[in-house]
């Protein structure tokens, strides 16, 4: 059993069960070497727990998981050696200095000395920790523990990183930087990287292809453009004055895919509508009605959950309890 | 198929795990130069035992060789407590690490679990000798007679070694047990101090009434004592080879027991 360099992870109807709950229902997918993938969902739709089994933390029930083809349950020790993990909870030793923590790991990877001090160097630059590398990490501001947690995970280069929930109670401008710092890694050194979270914005922004997942299947897979797109094209409401003349002049538009009354007003479907405001408002003029205001809106991930799943990630959130505290008893 | 990535291992598989306990060792190190009150701390209580009882009960504890110098006879003793206390706490110190996350980053790295727990009772032991060194000086300053050749400190040492990686173990395996910190004071009350009382760190074991002798001679710690307290003053109440025999073969079968439990402890 030989590895492979281009399918960075390849998963086959992956199964996971916590006593009763299915926490991982047969999922199935793969990432190429350089991509930035997400998997997106509300808290116990089984991302974390796909992230454990394929870091050869936790075990699976059935199913076949592959990183650089080799298989994360026998050969965890060639898995190990190539992936980084950035956990959801704080793992650094807070006693330890930024440097120290960094050390250790790359000595627990077999990294001689040298290289270790080139690799200090390199990620601490990257996550802007330079200054404060030997600081104790108890030191450390929320953001900077992150930062560093990042950089260890890149510390002894690995071509895949995991990442759980990468900015999990952070504030919005550290929040921006993480992402930047991911991105330039992705960009720059090639970095193949999976990571889980319930931000839809953060899927939307960071990921080149996302997996929308809940109660431990994926129901959607693909690029944020394209999952939006799934939907139809972008919302706008009109309020106007006038006649039925005018939804049929409307209705009438070659790109306009949809016409649909709400609350008095008119609610459109189209693609690009952006470029379309004026032959819209020329539409309303024509038919002798008046536009009162023009609302357009292009769907965001949360409105492709909501097409997939039927509800709301936040309502998705409280229902989730059952799984996590199944997992906690464990 | 494309080859896969060439993994940034540098360093051959048998010397990994040499840096492994390497690694783990060194932590508890540098955790003790970061915060020496903790380690300090815990000579307060042997050295203030040594200080009034050894002060209060000089001369009026009969029975105790040798004549009757208590403080004497309690140094060894003191010093066998602080390496029992020493050593489980620092092997349930493991807890912590499993409560606070950095035990699940050290746990996905490519060394193995033995090599994690070897650094880690290497680390503790270390600890624990350093502790029962400081107890033994504290006691000479405090005037205990204590007298050895350098054959005496050779056995002092390698007894301290060996109650350290016993006790510290003993922590490992109670630490694997648990699941959160509730059962802490129970160890504490039910382990800890019931090992310390009929160690004879003490009194003489055999001042004890009968019926409690073989919980004492049932006590791995007694054996320890015991090597202590041969070579630190030439008064023992068993042939040294029984006491290493004892001492460690507890010693390797709690070293087994906690590999054991430590290899199958999931993390997550």
């Amino acid at each position: 059993m030989s590895g492979d360099g281009d399918i960075a992870v390849q998963v086959d109807g992956l199964v996971k069960r916590y006593k009763k709950v299915v926490a991982v229902d047969g999922i199935s997918f793969s990432i190429e070497r350089g991509e930035l993938f997400g998997m997106l969902g509300p808290n116990g739709a089984g991302k974390t727990t796909t992230l454990g089994i394929l870091s050869t933390l936790r075990r699976k029930d059935a199913g076949d998981a592959r990183v650089w083809g080799f298989d994360v349950a026998r050969q965890r020790a060639e898995v190990r050696r190539r992936i980084g993990i950035v956990f959801q909870e704080f793992s650094l030793d807070d006693k330890l200095t930024g440097r120290e923590n960094l050390d250790f790991h790359g000595r627990l990877f077999g990294m001689p000395r040298a290289l270790r001090r080139e690799r200090m160097a390199e990620v601490l630059e990257l996550v802007d920790l330079t200054g404060r590398a030997k600081d104790q990490v108890e030191k450390y501001s929320g953001g900077m523990k992150r930062r560093l947690e990042i950089a260890r995970g890149l510390m002894h280069a690995p071509p895949l990183l995991f990442l759980d929930e990468p900015t999990l109670g952070l504030d919005a401008q550290t929040r921006r930087q993480i992402w930047d710092y991911l991105a330039e890694m992705n960009r720059t050194a090639g970095v193949t990287m999976i990571l889980t979270t319930h931000y839809m914005d953060e899927a939307d922004t960071l990921c080149g292809r996302v997996a929308i997942v809940d109660h431990g299947k994926i129901v959607a897979c693909d690029t944020p453009q394209a999952l939006k797109a799934s939907l139809g094209g972008d919302a706008v409401t009109l309020e106007v004055e006038g006649g039925a003349e005018i939804r049929t002049a409307l209705a009438g538009l070659p790109f306009v895919s949809k016409v649909a009354p709400r609350e008095g007003a008119l609610e459109l479907t189209l693609d690009r509508a952006e470029s379309r405001v004026p032959e819209l408002v020329d539409a309303v003029r024509g038919s002798g009605g008046q536009l009162r205001s023009l609302n357009l809106r292009k769907p965001t991930l949360e409105d492709v959950f909501l097409h997939y799943t039927g509800r709301q990630m936040r309502d998705a959130h409280e229902d989730a309890g059952a799984i996590s505290r199944a997992q906690r008893r464990r | 198929m494309a080859a896969p990535p060439q993994a940034p291992r540098v360093v051959a598989t048998p010397l990994i795990a040499l840096q492994a306990i390497h690694v783990m060792w060194l932590r508890e190190m540098l955790r003790f130069v970061r915060a020496p009150s903790r380690v300090i701390g815990s000579l307060a209580m042997p050295l203030l035992f040594l200080a009034f009882l050894g002060a209060g009960l000089r001369g009026t504890a009969p029975g105790v060789s040798p004549e009757g110098d208590y403080l004497t006879f309690l140094a060894p003793g003191m010093m066998g407590m602080t390496l029992l206390m020493g050593s489980v706490f620092s092997g349930l110190h493991v807890l912590w690490d499993r409560q606070f996350g950095f035990l699940r980053e050290i746990m996905v790295t490519p060394v193995s679990r033995l090599s994690i727990l070897l650094g880690r009772i290497a680390g503790g032991m270390t600890m624990a000798v350093f502790q029962g060194t400081l107890v033994c000086l504290g006691a000479l300053l405090l005037g205990a007679d204590l007298t050895a050749g350098p054959l005496d400190i050779l056995v002092t040492a390698a007894t301290m070694a060996l109650i350290g990686v016993a006790f510290v173990s003993v922590g490992l395996v109670f630490a694997s047990i648990l699941d959160d910190f509730h059962g802490f004071s129970l160890i504490v009350n039910f382990f800890v101090f019931p090992i310390f009382f009929l160690s004879g760190a003490l009194f003489p074991v055999d001042r004890l009434p009968v019926w409690l002798r073989p919980l004492c001679y049932a006590d791995p710690l007694t054996y320890g004592v015991d090597l202590l307290r041969g070579s630190l003053t030439g008064v023992s109440a068993f042939p040294m080879w029984l006491d290493f025999t004892v001492l460690g073969g507890f010693c390797a079968v709690m070293l087994a027991l906690g590999s054991l439990l430590f290899s199958r402890l999931e993390v997550t």
